[in-house]
């Protein structure tokens, strides 16, 4: 099934599947810098205490990103 | 023996400044990229006779035209003739790592890699074969530990044979076939234009393929420029058929794809990561419910050390310079010379390391907060409420709240924050957190106007200054900084023990820093106010008759629509650029009464009304930072433009507010 990684509960892993059309082309191209690539492995490990940002792990090392930010990754969870 | 030019780069946080300090110790210097204000720290040693320059690139995770960092960093592998990039890995993180080394391969850089947390990475359980990785690469990789001589000496050697026997790195990149061959397509065209190869074509290909911008500018000027836009848009459209996505994005997974294949080789990782230490600690530090009020907690110690612990050293440092004046004065009696040393340069002097016990505690903490990982987990937690309502980065409650003792701090814990547009924002709406200096200003007037409500009516003034800051921030983002949009997207970096040594290097690099640059500014400006209120020659120091009593007569009128037109208010603002509190001495002097006591407040009296006397506090706390916190931007962002801005913004803004305050008063019959 796909989700929007700002849809992931804290705890739920996926792979990155696509980014979805549209969106910023660059924030897209500062997320594949980070490791947010197709293929790729990510876990939302926790959400702020407000309740955004949130921080993910990917390609083994933790990155936290704003819910807006996050809205456009897919991912086949 | 030879000169050699060495730049050091990396991801943020794998070391690079730590090695920068092992290597030059002490032979450094920080300064500003060219026409930037991205901070250059460059330093130099000697080794084997030779004498190498060494530059402390910023941290980048890719090379686009992303930011102004990114840009300093790849104009500086393209433009200055390096002899070798000391690429720094954080061995731990070395997948995400590489994909920056792979840039600068694209590029052609002639890299030596330095792995470094070498112990970080054992831990997580990696083994990392060096050999096989460097034969992959076809670059030296060399096992270091940044924060000690461990490595460094092979290192250097490395370096040295680096120098003489550059690699192409470009060549050893293997994309797969079918954008290997698009590629190649694109690079033909671009080769029929000799005067765009000053950097490699392949780059270009893949730059253009990435929409780089400002690779596409560049391609705008070439004689090809149609034929080169034409098999861009060609390759692009194809690579978007086969691969179902963007170029860019085939780009990026094609550069994972060569990771991959040197990983597998040189890289075993077990199959489950155990919980590692810093897991465990954010569970605490950045969780739910514990992770404001520790914030809070966090915050509220570095406020009072900052501020509290300070401020005995300030007093010492004040009196000091009080029996120095008197001394002077005393010895040499009341001449010209006593005059312009103690008011002039003493008061100059005086001024500049007066901040001195702040900015260095300041910088202890900020570092040590920065080091051991906890400022981005700060910025985690407070980012919601920074970006909601001010619009920022969440790393920008620091140098907000700092401001509130002090704008010169504030200004320079902006350092943190890695986004220019972020940091040019937030270094520009500090100064309207009411700072301490101003206290003494309101203390004064509203002892003699609102004595029945002290507490409220300075509650509302720092509450003007809050609600001013959020609106100009929110301005700003809209006009001058509108075309740099910045992702928060921020890496949380593992936590650790900073190195006592790094944290004094920083402190002491920021302080001396300080002194010299903002110094200047303050000691000139201090001159300048000392010569205008002492001459001409026989009238006495700052009267009306002085200079600046002349220039205060002359704009006051400026003043008049918000109902304080006297000369002496005008006079006050003048001197009050030195510091704000100086406002209330000038007040005292020019009414010829004590700093306190009935003998002002009368004095208060005769020049505003209550109305009057609100206006101008909300004036005091608007306008121009004083000479200090103009000289702390004027050191952060390496030019006049960011002070004269705020200069200009800051007098807008105070009289725009203030009329209109003084207007609603009037409206509401509080004349
Ligand atoms: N244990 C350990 N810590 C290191 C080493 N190198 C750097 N650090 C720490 O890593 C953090 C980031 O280092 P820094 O040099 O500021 O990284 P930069 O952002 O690349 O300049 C600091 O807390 C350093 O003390 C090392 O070799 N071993
Ligand atoms: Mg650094």
């Amino acid at each position: 099934m796909i989700k929007k990684l700002n849809e992931l509960k804290s705890g739920e892993t996926g792979v990155l599947a696509s980014y979805g059309s549209g969106g910023d082309l660059e924030l897209k191209r500062h997320l594949l810098g980070m490791g947010f690539v197709k293929g790729a492995d990510v876990e939302v490990e926790k959400v702020a205490p407000l309740g955004d940002p949130i921080q993910v792990k990917v390609k083994g090392y933790s990155v936290c990103l704003r819910k807006e930010e996050a809205k456009n990754i897919e991912i086949e969870v | 023996m030879a000169n050699l030019k060495i730049g050091l780069a990396g991801n943020p946080n794998v070391g690079k400044t730590t090695l920068f300090n092992t290597l030059t110790g002490l032979n450094q210097h920080v300064g500003n990229w060219p026409g930037k204000t991205v901070a250059q720290a460059k330093g130099h040693y000697k080794h084997n006779g030779n004498e190498v320059e060494v530059i402390d690139l910023p941290g980048n995770y890719a090379l686009s035209a992303h930011s102004m960092e990114e840009i300093v960093s790849r104009d500086f592998i393209v433009d200055e003739d390096a002899d070798v990039i000391v690429n720094i890995i954080d061995a731990a993180n070395i997948e995400r790592n590489l994909y920056l080394t792979v840039q600068m391969m694209e590029l052609g850089a002639n890299l030596v890699v330095a792995l470094n947390m070498n112990k970080y990475a054992q831990d997580k359980g990696y083994t990392i074969d060096a050999n096989k990785l460097s034969e992959l690469l076809g670059v030296p990789v060399v096992e270091i530990e940044a924060n000690s001589d461990t490595g460094k000496e092979e290192l250097l050697k490395t370096v040295e044979q680096a120098a003489q026997n550059p690699v192409n790195t470009t060549e050893r990149l293997v994309y797969n076939n079918e954008l290997k061959e698009h590629i190649a397509e694109l690079q033909a065209v671009i080769e029929e234009d000799k005067n765009l190869l000053d950097v490699p074509s392949s780059w270009i290909a893949i730059k253009l393929l990435e929409n780089d911008e400002i690779v596409e500018e560049k391609i705008e000027g070439s004689s090809k420029r149609n034929n080169i836009q034409a098999e861009t848009k060609k390759v692009k459209d194809h690579l978007e058929g086969i691969f179902g996505e963007g170029s860019e994005e085939v780009i990026a997974n094609a550069r994972y794809a060569f990771i991959d294949g040197l990983l597998k080789e040189s890289l075993t990782k077990p199959n489950h990561l155990k919980v590692s230490i810093s897991e465990k600690i954010d569970k605490i530090v950045t969780n739910r419910i514990l992770g404001f009020p520790i914030f809070i907690v966090i915050m509220y110690a570095m406020f009072e050390i900052v501020f509290t612990f300070g401020a005995p050293f300030q007093d010492l440092i004040d009196e000091f310079f009080g029996i120095l004046g008197d001394f002077i004065v005393g010895s040499l009696g009341e001449t010209m010379l006593s005059s312009f040393l103690v008011n002039g340069l003493i008061g100059g002097v005086g001024g500049v390391l007066v901040f001195l016990p702040q900015i260095i505690l300041l910088f202890l903490i900020i570092s040590f907060l920065e080091d051991c990982g906890y400022l981005a987990r700060a910025a985690f937690v407070m980012d919601k409420l920074m970006h909601k309502f001010v619009g920022l980065h969440g790393k920008a409650f620091i140098p907000m709240l700092l401001g509130f003792g002090c704008g010169v701090p504030g200004i320079m814990a902006t350092r943190t924050m890695e986004n220019e547009k972020d940091r040019l924002i937030t270094m520009l709406i500090v100064p309207f957190m009411s700072c301490s200096a101003r206290m003494p200003v309101y203390l004064l007037l509203v002892g003699a106007f609102f004595a029945a409500n002290q507490s409220l009516v300075i509650l509302s003034l720092y509450l003007v200054g809050i609600i001013v800051a959020v609106i100009v921030a929110f301005i700003l983002r809209k006009t001058t900084f509108k075309e740099m949009s910045a992702p928060f997207v921020m890496e949380l970096p593992d936590y650790k023990l900073p190195t006592i040594r790094g944290i004094l290097m920083h402190t002491l690099e920021k302080s001396w820093g300080f002194i010299k640059k903002a110094g200047t500014i303050i000691l000139v400006a201090s001159i300048v106010i000392w010569m205008l209120s002492y001459f001409p020659a026989g009238v006495e120091y700052g009267s009306q008759e002085s200079a600046i009593g002349t220039i205060g007569t002359v704009i006051a009128p400026v003043f008049a629509p918000l109902g304080f037109g006297e000369w002496q208010p005008a006079v006050a603002l003048a001197f009050g650029l030195v510091a704000k509190e100086v406002v209330v001495g000038t007040f005292s002097s020019l009414f010829g009464v004590a700093e306190e006591g009935a003998g002002i407040i009368t004095a208060m009296h005769g020049i505003f009304t209550p109305l009057t006397a609100y206006v101008f506090m909300v004036f005091v706390l608007l306008y121009i930072p004083c000479f200090a916190a103009l000289g702390a931007i004027k050191q952060e962002t390496g030019g006049w433009k960011y002070p004269l801005i705020m200069s200009a913004v800051t007098l807008v803004t105070a009289y725009v507010v203030s009329f209109i305050v003084y207007m609603v008063g009037l409206g509401l019959g509080l004349g």
